[in-house]
């Protein structure tokens, strides 16, 4: 059933929306909008799901976690769109659980490709880590807009989220928005957003050793998006979501 | 097989260009260690640099040319693919990036661009582990990170490493002594010895110290000052240096 807030498109007024690309929601409709998979997972459950969006029409993906107590999930994901790109998770925690969540948007062209998170920890003593890591060039740009909302009694909370962002050509840009909601008052709420360019001297002192300069930035990228993917256990989908990442660095200008 | 003429080079950039070699003539035949002394400014890094064609020098005037060919023609990774290798005053960290992943990349793109094929896995970690033991490096130290929480001296040593893997004919090393203990710098200039002492092969140790030249022996020493090379002699002119200091050689 479509409530009626969604039947109409947002704006850039509404605070989620605010760097998203209006045109390729206006392309996505609001049908796109109205849809949300939904995952619950029981007490003491976990799951774990890697995903590889993007392509070249415009993509959203809308996710609704519930975690019943002590329960875990863990998301990780490359955005590698061509077009608007918006990966969307609305996490709920309950008592001791937690929340996992690494995501890498890539690519240049004049693309916007975001992660917009909303975790609420509703319950004592869950705990959340979320890592994003942004690569762009061109006129590209990489979005993470993650919000974290702690419930009074959600005492002892512990939730974390880290932006990094690597712009190869000086027309890219990132844009990080973290918020926090805090109603408790023993938590641990970390945040920390940068923008940076690639390491000149790294990639001079590879080039000085006989890595050409698109394997230089390669080795480079690769570094930088890997703190992404670190709590991934899985060998296979690690580097299946690296090589999709690293896939789309082909044709960045050096 | 190293030869430099008349060379003039800048940094600063073109809008606010600061000379610093001016007029630098210097020729290293094959089967030659050349040890390069000099006071604080006189160059010596800025000649390193404009060896390995690290950006922000400009070469104004002079020429280099190595094996015949135009050196300043080439990239930074084409000058490596041809033998040269620029050992680093500074080794730079790059987290995330494995010294086996660095160094059997580097080596396999040098092999490409040289036409050879490249080493599989196990071939590149066999040779690792060989040239890890001539410098006494831990094999679990090259599987870290590059450089990351290494301390000054074992970036030395892993500069000599890289060196021993890569197999360069020639080798300009800018103050590799610094930062060593006394037994670091024994066992680096043994590795400088093993790996780069042949008749095809050659060195440009710029070195502000008589200690690392006592295990290296070089065949020749200039003195670097103001930008030129003022004085070339053998071995005891690095012995007088110590002795007397850079101004009473000079007058």
């Amino acid at each position: 059933m479509a409530d009626t807030a969604t039947l109409t498109l947002p704006t850039r007024r509404d605070e989620a929306w605010r760097y998203a690309d209006m045109d390729g929601v206006a392309r996505l409709g609001v049908a796109a909008l109205d849809t949300w998979q939904t995952i619950d997972v029981p007490a003491g459950d976990s799951v774990t799901r890697c995903m590889i969006v993007g392509s070249g029409q415009p993509e959203l993906r809308r996710i609704r976690v519930t975690l019943g107590e002590g329960a875990r999930a863990a998301f990780f994901v490359t955005n590698a769109g061509q077009d608007y790109t918006r990966v969307e998770m609305d996490v709920h925690l309950a008592r001791g659980a937690h929340f996992e969540f690494g995501g890498v948007t890539i690519g240049g062209g004049d693309a916007t490709r975001e992660f917009v998170t909303q975790v609420t920890h509703a319950e004592p003593e869950a705990t959340s880590n979320q890592t994003v890591r942004a690569v762009h060039w061109g006129t590209g740009t990489g979005n993470f807009l993650g919000e974290i909302k702690v419930a009074r009694d959600a005492q002892k909370t512990d939730a974390a989220q880290d932006f990094k962002a690597l712009l190869l050509e000086a027309g890219a840009s990132a844009n990080a928005v973290p918020q926090l909601e805090i109603f408790a008052d023993d938590v641990k709420c970390a945040h920390g957003a940068t923008v940076g360019e690639l390491d000149e001297a790294a990639r001079f002192y590879m080039m000085a050793r006989g890595l050409d300069p698109a394997t230089a930035q390669r080795l480079l990228v690769q570094a930088f998006i890997g703190d992404a993917f670190v709590a991934l256990d899985d060998a296979d989908e690690h580097e299946r979501l690296l090589d999709a990442a690293l896939g789309a660095l082909e044709g960045a200008g050096l | 097989m190293l030869k430099i003429t008349n060379l003039h080079a800048t940094v600063g950039g073109p809008d606010n260009p600061k000379p610093i070699l001016k007029g630098l003539t210097l020729h290293v035949p094959a089967g030659e260690i050349h040890a390069i002394m000099g006071p604080n400014g006189a160059g010596k890094s800025t000649l390193a640099n404009v060896l390995g064609g690290k950006p922000g020098y400009d070469v104004t005037e002079g020429s280099v040319t190595f094996n015949g060919e135009d050196l300043l023609a080439l990239e930074p990774h084409e000058r490596a693919a041809k033998g040269l290798f620029l050992g680093f005053q500074y080794p730079v960290e790059i987290p995330g990036v494995s010294n086996v992943q660095f160094l059997r990349e580097a080596l396999n793109a040098q092999r490409k661009a040289r036409g050879e094929e490249p080493l599989s896995g196990g071939e590149f970690l066999k040779l690792a582990k060989d040239k890890a033991g001539l410098l006494k490096m831990d094999m679990d130290m090259l599987k870290r990170q590059v450089n990351v929480g290494f301390s000054g001296g074992e970036k030395k040593r892993a500069e000599m490493v890289q060196m021993g893997i890569l197999n360069p004919t020639f080798a300009v090393l800018d103050e590799t002594d610094s930062g060593l203990d006394i037994d670091a710098l024994r066992i680096v200039g043994a590795g400088i010895n093993s790996i780069m002492r042949s008749p095809d092969k050659a060195v440009l140790l710029i070195t502000h110290y008589q200690r690392l030249l006592d295990v290296v022996k070089p065949d020749k020493v200039s003195v670097l000052a103001g930008g030129r090379i003022v004085e070339t002699g053998g071995p005891e002119l690095a012995l007088r240096l110590e002795a007397e200091g850079y101004d009473a050689v000079m007058a």
